[in-house]
């Protein structure tokens, strides 16, 4: 009995690592601080009430970005640990094959579980409160997206720790994906954490879909939306045709390891390759889902802080919806090395190409609104500078990848590897940082610190440069990406150090943030306005953090940057004021369905992983009787009365 | 503090909501259709990876497939007939027609899970080649979300029992039928694709 436990233990939790018994030590120690925290201080109800079961757009908002904040910690120490073993040459540091889990862990984690939940953070903190609507259109389902994401991401997580990370590269490439090369829960926990949150992701793109198309303000015609909540319009779109292709690659890859199919194999009739091409077809868009509403957060931010309104409003619209709609015709650019016909690969190399002009037009004219604006450089137009250059070279070196005669030479390369850290991190991660700092007042009332900001800025901004400039020169070199060490004679040593230097920079500059946002939760300047930033939109027409039903009255929207005209208005005296009459308010009503039903699927995911079937359909059973007993509710809304609104305004110094 | 939804004025509320609710079925309707059409395009690219293996062309039995393609398209039909009912306000044949849709949609699955058997003690599984895994996998989705259609449909008629038609179970039983047509569809390309395709 004992040694059947034993046995099973050391297959279940992954021994042999010092560095995997300190994480098991302070996993276990923080469980139980949290544990005793929400105990000692009675806090269970409160998390429930507020947090767990709360439909509420903001604070949903809230939960993506603190979960995504964390899994750039976590995908950030993969990083840092990657560079120490390859900082210089014959280093001891990491095993081949833990070297192998870290990358891969490293690039799921940014892409799927750091990138897409702050991205969802600003979709969900932002785009209502800039549409003048009071939630999303399916508020229950927005809750569902986001424990789906979470109890993904934590899936995904825990095989860190329990039966052995995935090592099959980020995107977990067959063959060597496949239980031949790959035996063990690794490869499963990869499959079925991004399939429980890609559900989530699919439905958050339903969603906001249907809240930009028929939740917006009357008068607020798509022509005259802001530009964020457009660029959130292309993302979703992007996503409702590139997520289920993503489904069915995953379950596909599924099958072939649990069922035997033969869609990947090597043997039986399978094509690895069709792997290659089915995740690229949703990989490709995936990165345009992610830095399109970047563009989005800098055409507010630069419109914002230059004091004027966005140049050339109507060729950012086309941009956008052009880039959804041509990622969706680049995918093989990711593999001209497969060897197809030069007239695919033409076809590839040009629409590659092609995908870069709409994205030249937006950086001309964010160039163009800051052209004889008054500019005033506060944290959120630090970052959207700082990306401008950084993206224009991540996007000219792309073009140098697109040349598919030369791509022979770059594939798999550190150039690659460079470029796409630039493009992701320029101009994902600086302009979700941008819009973090931007609309942080409007969550949380109150500003983030500019001073220890700073100290961050520049960290983030001179360590990128000194991290990925000698990658390209390496990669130039002839070193390849997933290299876990190399000799002295390979000549790569000096800029190998150079490199680990600028990603201890980026950490620093990481560390400066949380020291921010802990330094301001206590000393922070508080939003007392809700307008700190002197803003254009409709968000900042209302109190800071916004109450939450967040319109008193639902605005009538006249103008592109309404709020802006409004206040333009009201300092000529021509602004006539509207008789603003209460009515009660129609809110949804909090369900701890989406957090027990994501649970479930917790069950079923963690079933398949270590092949236990009798767990899985435990977890398909709790997950039908969730949809059973939703479908049965009726009562799912209440009204909020006048007075309570009243009430809640004047609380806020508002007078309605 | 909160009064309940049915408030002085929250009909007007409630039919915008519920039309909100529509267009996100659309929208699903929408991912599904990309959903199925990666399994066709999976499909088409393994049509002749057999590996040596049996052929569609050597065990398909066409009479059963023809059987459950009138089967499925007459409770199309029928689905159809019950919204028809539905606005006419009459909750008795509403419910009538989609017990009826429900034992058509009943005996697709179980004739195609028939045919599954039978094909399988033929020796073509999911694990024989690449062929039989696109085949099981195409038409096993299809018919997983007939047989998830099932189980909603129930849900549905016992609402309907209890509730009689509002707003909120119009809204339900519009989008229901629309899925519904929407398998149909499906099933019309799959057994041009896969079957008539297959042994011709």
């Amino acid at each position: 009995m004992w040694e059947n436990i034993k046995d099973f233990a050391s297959t279940f939790f992954v021994t042999g690592d010092p560095l995997i018994y300190g994480a098991d030590v302070s996993i276990v120690l923080t469980i139980i601080a949290i544990l005793f925290v929400l105990t000692k201080y009675k806090k269970w109800g409160w998390l429930w009430r507020e947090w767990l079961t709360t439909v509420d757009h903001k604070r949903i908002g809230i939960m993506y970005l603190i979960a995504s904040l964390l899994m750039l910690f976590r995908g950030g120490v993969d990083a840092l640990l990657m560079r120490v073993q390859l900082a210089f040459p014959n280093v001891e540091f990491l095993h081949s094959d833990h070297y192998n889990a870290i990358f891969t862990t490293h690039g799921t984690i940014m892409i799927l579980f750091m990138a897409m939940p702050m991205m969802f953070a600003l979709f969900n903190m932002v785009v209502p409160l800039q549409l003048g609507a009071r939630d999303v259109a399916y508020p229950f389902l927005n809750a569902l997206s986001f424990w789906l994401f979470m109890l993904g991401a934590m899936l995904f997580n825990l095989s860190f720790v329990i039966g052995g990370s995935p090592d099959a590269g980020w995107l977990s490439y067959p063959p060597l994906s496949q239980n031949e090369f790959s035996p063990g829960p690794g490869q499963n926990f990869y499959i079925w954490g991004i399939q429980i949150s890609g559900i989530g992701s699919l439905a958050t793109g339903i969603n906001f879909i249907v809240t930009i198309l028929k939740m917006r303000a009357p008068g607020m015609k798509l022509s005259k939306m802001p530009l964020f909540s457009w660029s959130v319009l292309s993302s979703c779109i992007m996503i409702i045709f590139a997520f289920p292709i993503l489904t069915v690659t995953l379950a596909l890859l599924f099958l072939d390891r649990f069922a035997g199919a033969h869609f990947f194999t090597m043997d039986g009739g399978g094509n690895p390759m069709m792997y290659l091409n089915l995740i690229w077809m949703w990989g490709h868009p995936e990165v345009y889902i992610v830095v399109v509403p970047a563009f989005g957060i800098f055409s507010e931010i630069v419109a914002t802080f230059s004091r004027k309104k966005i140049f050339g409003y109507k060729s950012m619209v086309w941009a956008m919806m052009i880039i959804a709609v041509v990622s969706f015709f680049t995918w093989a650019h990711h593999f001209f090395t497969m060897g197809t016909s030069a007239s695919v690969i033409a076809f590839f190399a040009i629409s590659t190409m092609i995908v870069g002009i709409p994205t030249g037009v937006k950086v001309f004219n964010w160039l163009f609104t800051m052209y004889r604006g008054r500019i005033s450089f506060k944290q959120p137009m630090l970052w959207t500078i700082a990306f401008i250059p950084c993206f224009v070279i991540g996007g000219a070196t792309g073009v140098m990848l697109a040349v598919a005669p030369a791509d022979y030479q770059y594939h798999n390369s550190y150039f690659l590897v460079a470029h796409f850290h630039q493009v992701l991190i320029g101009g994902v991660v600086f302009g979700y940082l941008a819009g973090i700092y931007y609309w942080w007042p409007k969550l949380f009332g109150f500003k983030l610190d500019e001073k220890l900001g700073k100290w961050g800025f520049w960290f983030w901004n001179i360590g990128f440069y000194v991290c990925f400039m000698p990658q390209y020169a390496l990669g130039f070199m002839g070193m390849t990406r997933r290299y876990y060490t190399y000799g002295w004679d390979r000549g790569w040593a000096d800029l190998n150090l150079v490199s680990t230097v600028g990603a201890f920079m980026m950490g620093i500059g990481f560390i400066f943030q949380v020291w921010q946002i802990a330094y301001s939760i206590k000393h922070g300047e508080r939003d007392t306005t809700g307008d700190p930033w002197n803003g254009r939109t409709l968000e900042w027409s209302i109190p800071s953090p916004a109450p939450f039903y967040n319109f008193a009255v639902v605005p009538q929207v006249k103008e592109l940057d309404d709020w802006w005209e409004t206040k333009e208005a009201k300092a000529n005296g021509t602004y006539k004021e509207q008789p603003a009459k209460l009515e009660p308010i129609h809110m949804p009503k909090n369900s701890g369905i989406p957090f027990i039903m994501s649970n479930f699927w917790f069950l079923v995911g963690f079933g398949f992983t270590f092949g236990w079937v009798w767990m899985a359909v435990i977890g398909f059973i709790g997950v039908f009787a969730c949809m059973w007993a939703r479908s049965f509710q009726y009562d799912t809304d209440y009204y909020v009365p006048v007075e309570e609104v009243r009430r809640t305004e004047a609380s806020l110094g508002r007078v309605v | 503090m909160a009064t309940n939804h049915d408030h002085g004025h929250g009909h007007d509320h409630h039919e915008e909501h519920e039309q909100l609710k529509v267009l996100g079925f659309w929208i699903f309707v929408v991912t599904d259709c990309v959903l199925f059409g990666t399994l066709f395009a999976t499909y088409a690219v393994m049509m002749n990876s057999f590996a040596g293996g049996p052929t569609g062309q050597e065990l398909f039995q066409l009479p059963g497939v023809i059987a459950s393609t009138f089967i499925l398209l007459t409770s199309s039909f029928t689905s159809g007939l019950a919204v028809l009912a539905m606005n006419k306000g009459n909750v008795k044949q509403l419910i009538a027609w989609l017990a009826v849709t429900g034992l058509l949609g009943l005996s697709f699955v179980v004739l195609e899970v028939t045919e599954f058997m039978h094909l399988m003690s033929e020796g073509a599984t999911m694990a024989t080649s690449g062929y039989w895994s696109a085949f099981y996998t195409l038409v096993g989705t299809h018919g997983l979300h007939v047989t998830l259609g099932l189980f909603w449909m129930t849900a549905l008629m016992m609402q309907l029992k209890r509730r009689g038609i509002s707003a909120v179970t119009r809204r339900k039983i519009t989008n229901f039928s629309l899925y519904w047509h929407f398998l149909d569809v499906v099933w019309i390309f799959l057994f041009t694709v896969v079957y008539l395709m297959g042994v011709m």
